[in-house]
C-alpha cells in the first residue's frame, strides 16, 4: 500500500479566493450548487454537500476576516464507510475515503453518520457524494486539483506525516510571532476520529469555522453495539426456542 | 492584490513568511486587507494628500537616499524664475488660462528652457494635451534640456527638491486625517516603515490597480508615487518600483501596440494636424534629440516601411502623409459622445463591453442605439450586442426596440486556446500561447477577422487618392489550415522587424533612420530575434536564476527590470550586496549582473558626454533613466503633463467634503462632458451625502461577459451587492441581505445589501463619511444578472490621459428595490434638481 | 481479474474470501481502471490564463477534438502552476454551452436575431466600412490636411493578443479611422 496522504490547510495564508472550490468541480464535473446570494459574508456556497466538495468558509470578526477551505476529513475512523452497506464507501491504497458512484445505491446511511456533516446525496440523481482526494489524479503521481490550484499554499497536499510535521512548524513560528490563537484541528490520532487526513491550522475555535470542536466517529461504540445485539439476540434465539420447546411439550 | 490578483500575491505571501510587512490602503476591507499585516481605511479620491504627506515626511526629515537622489534624479536640476506654485496661486500653477480651463506649461520649464515649451503647438503644449500628449509618455518623458543648470548642494530656493519641499509643506499627517481620514499614529506607523524599509540595504516597493488611475486626478496620483519611490531611492532596483496591476491578460500589450487614438506603436505619437506638417517638422516637435528617443527617427521610418513597404520611400517621407491626423480627444467618451450626435455611424466592439464596462451605461446605450451599424467579436452575447433588446432603457420606455434604426452583426470569437499569439502581462511580459485546437463553428480569432476583412475591404476599393493608403498596404501574411487563418507568427515577426537582408533583427539598436530597415513596434524589437519566436520561450522556472530570463521575453530588449543602471552606486558598485542586480565589470569593461543592463553595455560609469553629443550618447555613465532627455528621474516634471508639474490634491469631482488644502475644490483642467445625458450630482449637496466607489471580486472578471457566463463562478457571487457598515445601514434603513437603492443624478440601481463591519465609517473634517463599495460585474445577460453598476458614474476625465473618475463620486442610498418604468425617471428627476 | 471474472470480484464473495471489506475488496472494476484524464490527452497546449495581466501559465489538454482539463502549468516561473478562480474555470470558458457559435444579425428596426453565414456577414460589414468611409470622409479640418474618417470607430484589444492588435491598428489607421480605443483608458 502507498503512504497515506492528506490535506494540510492552513488557513493563516488563505485568501479565500475560492479557486479550490472551482478546480475541484472542473476536475470531478461537480454541477453548480444554485445562484443563491446567502448575505453570509462572500460565501454563497454555504457548507460542503454533493455538489460543494471544497467549500471556503468567511468569518467577520471585529477587524478580522477568517477564511478556510473545508474538506472531507478522510478520517482514520470513518463512520460513513463503516455503515456503508454496499462497499461503495472504501478506503483507497492511499489512506482516503472515496465513494464509488457505480456502486452507491443512494441509501444514505452515510449521511447522518458522517460527524462533519460532509457526505450527502445529490438530489438530481439520489446517490452520494464527497470529496475523492481526486483519487483517479492519486493514482497518477498527480496531486488534488484543488491543492495544485491553490494560489497561496493554503491547502498543502502529501505524505501525512510530512504535513503533521510541516503543520507542527507553523504552528511554532505562528505562536513565536504571537499568534496564539493558531491550532491544529484534526491533526492528533488521539482525537474522536483516531485524526483526520485532512487537518486544518486554525486560527480560532473550531466552531467559528462551523467545525465540531471534538468530533467522534459515530460507529466508535458498534462493537459494543454488535455485542449487546449479538447477545440479546442469542437471548432472544434461546427464548424462541424455548417457546418452541415449551409448545412441543 | 489578493482580490483581483491572486495568483501574483503569492509572492506577496512569501515575502510575508519572509519578513515582509504588508500595508494595504484602501477604502474597502477586502481580501486583501484580511491578511495585511496593517489595514488602513482612506477616503476614496484622497491618496495624493497621503502620498504627499509621506513625501513632506521623508523631505522635511531628510530621509531621502541622498546619493541616489544627487546622481539619478532632477533634485538638483533649477526651475524657471517664472513658475508660480499652489502655494503662491491657492491651488493654480502658473499657466492657468481660465476660459479654455488649460495650461500653458511654458513657466514650469527648466531654468533656460523657458523658450523650447512657449509654442502651444509643441509637446507639453495646449494642442499636445488636446490630443492626450501626455499618454504618449510610456516609454519616455517629454523633451528637456540634457544639460540644465542645477545646483548639486541642493540648496538653491529654485532647485527641484527645495520647490518640492514647498510644495508638499502643507501635506501634514493633520491634513492626512483631516481629509483622508486616517489617523495620525497609523500614518506615523506607514511614514516609519517605508522609510526603514528603503536605501542602500533594503527596498519597498508599491502596488496600484484603477483604484489610483480611475480619477481625475488619476496621472497625478502615479506622479506622487512616483516622487515618493524616486526619493527613496526604490526606482531600477530589484524588490522596488510602483507595479501596475491590471486586469486584462494584454491590458499592456495594448497600449504597447496601441488600440488607442493617441499612439501608433512603441509610444509614438499620432501626428496632429495643427501641430505636425510633414516627418521633419513631427520629428523636430516630438521630444528630445538626447536620451534614446534621440532615435524617434528609425522607430517611426521603420513603423512606416513595415506597414507600406516598397511604397514607403525617402522622396515620399516614407508615407508619413498615409497616418491620419488628430485634431484633439477622440478618445471613448468622446466618440460616444459623436455617436450620440450622429457623427459616429459605424462601430466595432471587440471583446469589450462598454453597455456594462464604461462609466455612464446610458449614455453608452444610447450611442449604440444611434449607430447606422455594429459589430460586436465575443465569447457569448455580452450587453452590448443585445442593448436593443434587454437594455435597461427599453424597461424605462426611453428606447424602443422597433425604433432602434442600428444594425447589429454578432459575431462568434475564438478562445484563448483556440488560437496562438502573444499577450503582454503587467510585467511587460510577452508569452506565447500555443493552439490547442481549432475554434468551433463560425468563431474565429480577430486577427481572422482583421485580415480577410481588410482583404476584403481592399478588393472593393477603386484608385481614388484617399484609397491608396490601404491599397498599398503591406497586407499579405500566410494563410494556414482550412479557415484560411493568417499566421500570427509572421505577425509577430513583422512587429519584431527586419533588416535590409530580410532577417529578423536581434534589437531597436539595429533600426536605421533611413527606411533600410522595417519595424511594426520599435520596443518590441527583439522578440524575434536569431528567427526565432522569443516569447514561446519555456525554461522552467525551477531550472534558471530568479529573475527567469529565459520564460518568455519581456520588452525592452528582454529587460526585466527597467532602468536598472540604478541597481548600481553611480560608481558602477551595487549598492550593497543584498541588493545586486547589475553592476560595471571593469575587468571586462562592461555592465553585468542578473538581468540585462538597462544601459549601453560598454558605458563606463565615468562616462562624460562631449559636447554636442545626441541620443544615448549625450548621457552620462551614471544616467540611468535613459529614454529622458536628460537620463534623470523625473521628481518635478518640467513639460508634458496637462495639470502640473507636481501633483497637488483635488477633491474628485463629486465630492461630500471641502477641499481644506486650496481654494480649488476640484481639477482645474479635468475634462467635463456637460450635455444632457451626464448630468453631474452637485459637490457637496446634502442630498447626495455618500462617497459612492466601485470594485471588483475574485470570483468575477471585469464587465462580466467571461465570469457571469459560467456557473462555477456564478455559483461563487450570483448577485449584484453593496457593502455598508452597520452604522450606515442603521441611518438608511438597510438589513442584511435585503435590498438597496443607490441614486445618482444618472440613475438608481438596486442591490441586495451585505451589512459588514469591514466598512468603517471615517471621521473626515469633523464628521462621520460614509462609503459605499459596489463591484461593478452585473447586467442583464449570463447566468446571473443585476443592474449596471457603472451606470451610476458620470463622465468626468483625467485631462492627461483621459481616463474616467470611476473611483470616487457620490451618492444617495435608499431600502429596498428601485422603481421601474417612468417611475425610475422621476426618481432620479426628482434627485437631480433636488 | 481476467481470470476471475466480475464473479470473483463480486465484492460479496470477496469479503467472504477474507479481504478486507472496507478496503480492497469493495472496489469496483471502474475504480480499478482509474487514471487521471489527462493521461489521455493527445496533445497538450502551453498557454496563458486570459483572464488577468498576472500571466500564469495554462496546460490545455485535448482529446477527441475536446478540451478535457485546463490547469496550471508548473514550469511557469510566474505562477508555478497555480490559478486564480477564474483561471480555474477557464475549460468551463471555453466548454460551456452559453457560448456563441454562430453568427448573429439584427436588421434595423428588427425584434429578433436572425441567423447569418459568415461569409455573407463579412461581405456585409466590407460593404459598410467602405461606403461609411466614403461618406464621412474628412480629407481637410479647418485648413489642415487631415485625412481621416470620424464616421468609423473600434473598441477592444485589452483582451487580444499583440498581433490582432496591431492587424487592427494597421488596418484602422489606412482607413483612417482615428476613433480607436481600448481598455486601458477605461
Amino acid at each position: 500500500m502507498a503512504e497515506r496522504v492528506g490535506f494540510f490547510t492552513d488557513s493563516s495564508v488563505c485568501i479565500g479566493c475560492k479557486a479550490c472550490e472551482v478546480a475541484c468541480k472542473e476536475w470531478n464535473g461537480v454541477p453548480d450548487d444554485g445562484f443563491v446570494f446567502r448575505a453570509t459574508s462572500y460565501d454563497n456556497t454555504g457548507q460542503l454537500g454533493a455538489d460543494t466538495w471544497r467549500h471556503v468558509a468567511f468569518i467577520e470578526q471585529d477587524g478580522r476576516w477568517l477564511m478556510s477551505s473545508d474538506v472531507c476529513k478522510h478520517c482514520t475512523n470513518a463512520a460513513c464507510l463503516d455503515v456503508c452497506p454496499t462497499g461503495a464507501l472504501f478506503r483507497t491504497e492511499f489512506d482516503t475515503v472515496v465513494v464509488q458512484p457505480d456502486i452507491c445505491n443512494g441509501c444514505g446511511y452515510c449521511v447522518p453518520a458522517c460527524p462533519f456533516g460532509v457526505i450527502e446525496r445529490r438530489e438530481r440523481d439520489g446517490r452520494a457524494w464527497k470529496c475523492t482526494m481526486c483519487y483517479d489524479r492519486l493514482r497518477g503521481g498527480l496531486e488534488p486539483a484543488c491543492a495544485k490550484a491553490c494560489p497561496t499554499d493554503s491547502i498543502q497536499f502529501g505524505p501525512l506525516d510530512e504535513l503533521r510535521e510541516r503543520a507542527a512548524a507553523r504552528l511554532e513560528r505562528l505562536h513565536a510571532d504571537g499568534v496564539d490563537e493558531a491550532r491544529l484541528y484534526g491533526e492528533s490520532p488521539e482525537d474522536g476520529v483516531g485524526g483526520t487526513g485532512a487537518f486544518f491550522l486554525l486560527l480560532d475555535e473550531p466552531e467559528v469555522y462551523g467545525l465540531p470542536p471534538e468530533p467522534v466517529v459515530t460507529t466508535r461504540d458498534l462493537p459494543q453495539m454488535w455485542r449487546w445485539a449479538g447477545g440479546a439476540s442469542i437471548a432472544l434465539v434461546g427464548a424462541v426456542a424455548a417457546c418452541f420447546l415449551g409448545s412441543r411439550r | 492584490m489578493a482580490e483581483c490578483h491572486p495568483v501574483g500575491f503569492q509572492w506577496v505571501m512569501e515575502a510575508r513568511l519572509r519578513g515582509a510587512k504588508v500595508f494595504h490602503i484602501d477604502p474597502r476591507f477586502s481580501r486583501t486587507s484580511a491578511v495585511a499585516d496593517r489595514y488602513l481605511p482612506i477616503r476614496a479620491g484622497t491618496d495624493i494628500v497621503l502620498l504627499g504627506a509621506l513625501i513632506n515626511h521623508v523631505l522635511s526629515n531628510e530621509l531621502y537616499f541622498r546619493e541616489y537622489v544627487l546622481a539619478y534624479t532632477n533634485a538638483a536640476t533649477l526651475v524657471s524664475e517664472r513658475f508660480r506654485d499652489t502655494e503662491d496661486l491657492d491651488g493654480l500653477f502658473s499657466g492657468f488660462d481660465p476660459e479654455t480651463r488649460r495650461y500653458d506649461p511654458s513657466s514650469w520649464a527648466y531654468e533656460g528652457d523657458e523658450g523650447a515649451t512657449t509654442d502651444e503647438m509643441r509637446e507639453g503644449g495646449v494642442c499636445h494635451a488636446e490630443a492626450a500628449g501626455s499618454d504618449s509618455y510610456g516609454a519616455r518623458g517629454a523633451g528637456a534640456s540634457a544639460t540644465p543648470p542645477t545646483d548639486p548642494t541642493l540648496r538653491h530656493p529654485r532647485c527641484v527638491l527645495q520647490v518640492l519641499k514647498r510644495h508638499f509643506a502643507r501635506y501634514t499627517p493633520e491634513m492626512v486625517a483631516e481629509l483622508c481620514g486616517i489617523p495620525p499614529e497609523d500614518f506615523a506607523e506607514l511614514a516609519e516603515a517605508i522609510t526603514a524599509n528603503s536605501g542602500r540595504e533594503r527596498t519597498t516597493a508599491w502596488v496600484y490597480s484603477v483604484g489610483w488611475t480611475q480619477h481625475s486626478v488619476g496621472a497625478q496620483y502615479i506622479r506622487a508615487a512616483a516622487i515618493l519611490q524616486l526619493l527613496l531611492g526604490n526606482i531600477g532596483r530589484p524588490g522596488g518600483g510602483i507595479m501596475a496591476l491590471r486586469g486584462h491578460a494584454s491590458i499592456q500589450g495594448s497600449t504597447d501596440i496601441p488600440t488607442l487614438f493617441n499612439l501608433l506603436p512603441g509610444y509614438l505619437a499620432m501626428p496632429h494636424a495643427q501641430r505636425h506638417e510633414g516627418l521633419a517638422h513631427y520629428l523636430e516637435t516630438e521630444g528630445a534629440d538626447t536620451g534614446y528617443w534621440g532615435h524617434r527617427r528609425s522607430y517611426l521610418v521603420s513603423l512606416l516601411k513595415a506597414w507600406w513597404g516598397d511604397a514607403a520611400t525617402e522622396d515620399n517621407d516614407f508615407c508619413f502623409g498615409y497616418l491620419p491626423r488628430l485634431t484633439g480627444d477622440h478618445g471613448h467618451y468622446t466618440t460616444v459622445m459623436g455617436q450620440i450626435d450622429g457623427t459616429v455611424k459605424g462601430y466595432f466592439v471587440i471583446g469589450e463591453n462598454p453597455a456594462v464596462g464604461s462609466a455612464n451605461g446610458k449614455a453608452q446605450r444610447l450611442g449604440l442605439a444611434n449607430l447606422d451599424w455594429l459589430v460586436v467579436r465575443d465569447l457569448t452575447l455580452v450587453e452590448t450586442a443585445t442593448f436593443w433588446k434587454n437594455g435597461p432603457e427599453l424597461e424605462t420606455g426611453e428606447l424602443r426596440t422597433e425604433d432602434i434604426a442600428t444594425e447589429v452583426f454578432f459575431l462568434p470569437a475564438a478562445s484563448h486556446v483556440e488560437k496562438e499569439g502573444t499577450f503582454t502581462n503587467t510585467q511587460r511580459l510577452l508569452q506565447w500561447r500555443e493552439k490547442a485546437l481549432d475554434p468551433p463553428g463560425e468563431c474565429r480569432s480577430d486577427l481572422w477577422f482583421y485580415y480577410h476583412l481588410g482583404k476584403r475591404i481592399r478588393q472593393r476599393l477603386g484608385d481614388d487618392e484617399i484609397d491608396r493608403p490601404a491599397k498599398e498596404l503591406t497586407w499579405d501574411y500566410p494563410e494556414e489550415g482550412e479557415h484560411r487563418e493568417p499566421s500570427a507568427a509572421a505577425v509577430l515577426r513583422e512587429i519584431n522587424g527586419t533588416g535590409p537582408d530580410g532577417r529578423a533583427l536581434s534589437s531597436y539598436r539595429e533600426l536605421a533612420p533611413d527606411g533600410s530597415t522595417r519595424c511594426g513596434c520599435w520596443i518590441y524589437c527583439g522578440v524575434y530575434a536569431d528567427e526565432v519566436n522569443q516569447a514561446a520561450r519555456r525554461e522552467p522556472g525551477s531550472r534558471q536564476s530568479w529573475v527567469a530570463p529565459e520564460w518568455g521575453w519581456a520588452w525592452p530588449a528582454n529587460r526585466r527590470i527597467l532602468y536598472n543602471r540604478a541597481s548600481a552606486d553611480p560608481d558602477g558598485r551595487p549598492w550593497s550586496a543584498r541588493k545586486a542586480y547589475v553592476w560595471w565589470d571593469a575587468d571586462r569593461g562592461e555592465w553585468t549582473g542578473h538581468d540585462v543592463p538597462d544601459f549601453d553595455l560598454r558605458k563606463p560609469p565615468d562616462y562624460e558626454p562631449p559636447e554636442g553629443a545626441r541620443a544615448e550618447a549625450a548621457l552620462a555613465g551614471t544616467d540611468p533613466f535613459i529614454m529622458q532627455s536628460d537620463g534623470k528621474g523625473w521628481l518635478y516634471v518640467p513639460s508634458g503633463l496637462s495639470d502640473g508639474p507636481m501633483p497637488a490634491h483635488y477633491e474628485p469631482h463629486e465630492s461630500p467634503v471641502l477641499n481644506t488644502l486650496y481654494g480649488r475644490q476640484a481639477n482645474p483642467a479635468r475634462r467635463i462632458y456637460d450635455r444632457p445625458e451626464n448630468p453631474y450630482n452637485p459637490s457637496g449637496a446634502a442630498r447626495f451625502p455618500y462617497v459612492f466607489t466601485t470594485s471588483r471580486l475574485t470570483e468575477h472578471h471585469t464587465a462580466g461577459g467571461m465570469s457571469r457566463t459560467l456557473a462555477y463562478l456564478a455559483e461563487l457571487q450570483p448577485e449584484l451587492f453593496c457593502e455598508v457598515s452597520p452604522q450606515l445601514a442603521g441611518e438608511v434603513g438597510l438589513v442584511n441581505g435585503g435590498w438597496a437603492t443607490i441614486v445618482t443624478s444618472r440613475t438608481a440601481i438596486e442591490l441586495r445589501v451585505l451589512v459588514t463591519d469591514r466598512v468603517r465609517p471615517l471621521r473626515v473634517q469633523r464628521q462621520i463619511i460614509h462609503q459605499v463599495v459596489v463591484p461593478y460585474h452585473w447586467g442583464h445577460e449570463g447566468l446571473v444578472t443585476g443592474d449596471v453598476a457603472n451606470d451610476l458614474l458620470p463622465v468626468v476625465l483625467d485631462p492627461n490621459v483621459y481616463i474616467q473618475e470611476s473611483k470616487a463620486g457620490t451618492c444617495a442610498v435608499l431600502p429596498g428595490r428601485r422603481p421601474r418604468g417612468q417611475a425610475l425617471l422621476d426618481l432620479i428627476e426628482e434627485y437631480r434638481h433636488g | 481479474m481476467a481470470d476471475g471474472g466480475w464473479i470473483s470480484r463480486w465484492p460479496v464473495l470477496r469479503q467472504l474470501r477474507g479481504e478486507d471489506g472496507r478496503r480492497d475488496a469493495a472496489r469496483s472494476a471502474r475504480t480499478d481502471a482509474l487514471r487521471p484524464r489527462t493521461e489521455q490527452a493527445e496533445t497538450i497546449a502551453r498557454s496563458v490564463c486570459p483572464y488577468c495581466a498576472v500571466g500564469c501559465g495554462q496546460l490545455v489538454y485535448v482529446e477527441d477534438g475536446k478540451v478535457t482539463q485546463i490547469e496550471g502549468d508548473p514550469d511557469s516561473p510566474i505562477s508555478r502552476g497555480r490559478l486564480c478562480p477564474k483561471g480555474s474555470a477557464s475549460k468551463q470558458l471555453v466548454t460551456h454551452p452559453g457560448r456563441q457559435t454562430r453568427v448573429l444579425y439584427r436588421r434595423p428596426y428588427g425584434t429578433e436575431w436572425e441567423p447569418l453565414d459568415l461569409e455573407t456577414a463579412m461581405d456585409m460589414i466590407a460593404d459598410r466600412v467602405v461606403r461609411t468611409r466614403r461618406e464621412t470622409w474628412e480629407e481637410t479640418h479647418e485648413g489642415k490636411e487631415v485625412r481621416r474618417t470620424l464616421g468609423i470607430a473600434g473598441l477592444g484589444g485589452a483582451t487580444l493578443d499583440n498581433e490582432e492588435n496591431y492587424l487592427m491598428k494597421k488596418l484602422y489607421t489606412a482607413l483612417g479611422a482615428i476613433q480607436v480605443e481600448n481598455q486601458a483608458r477605461i
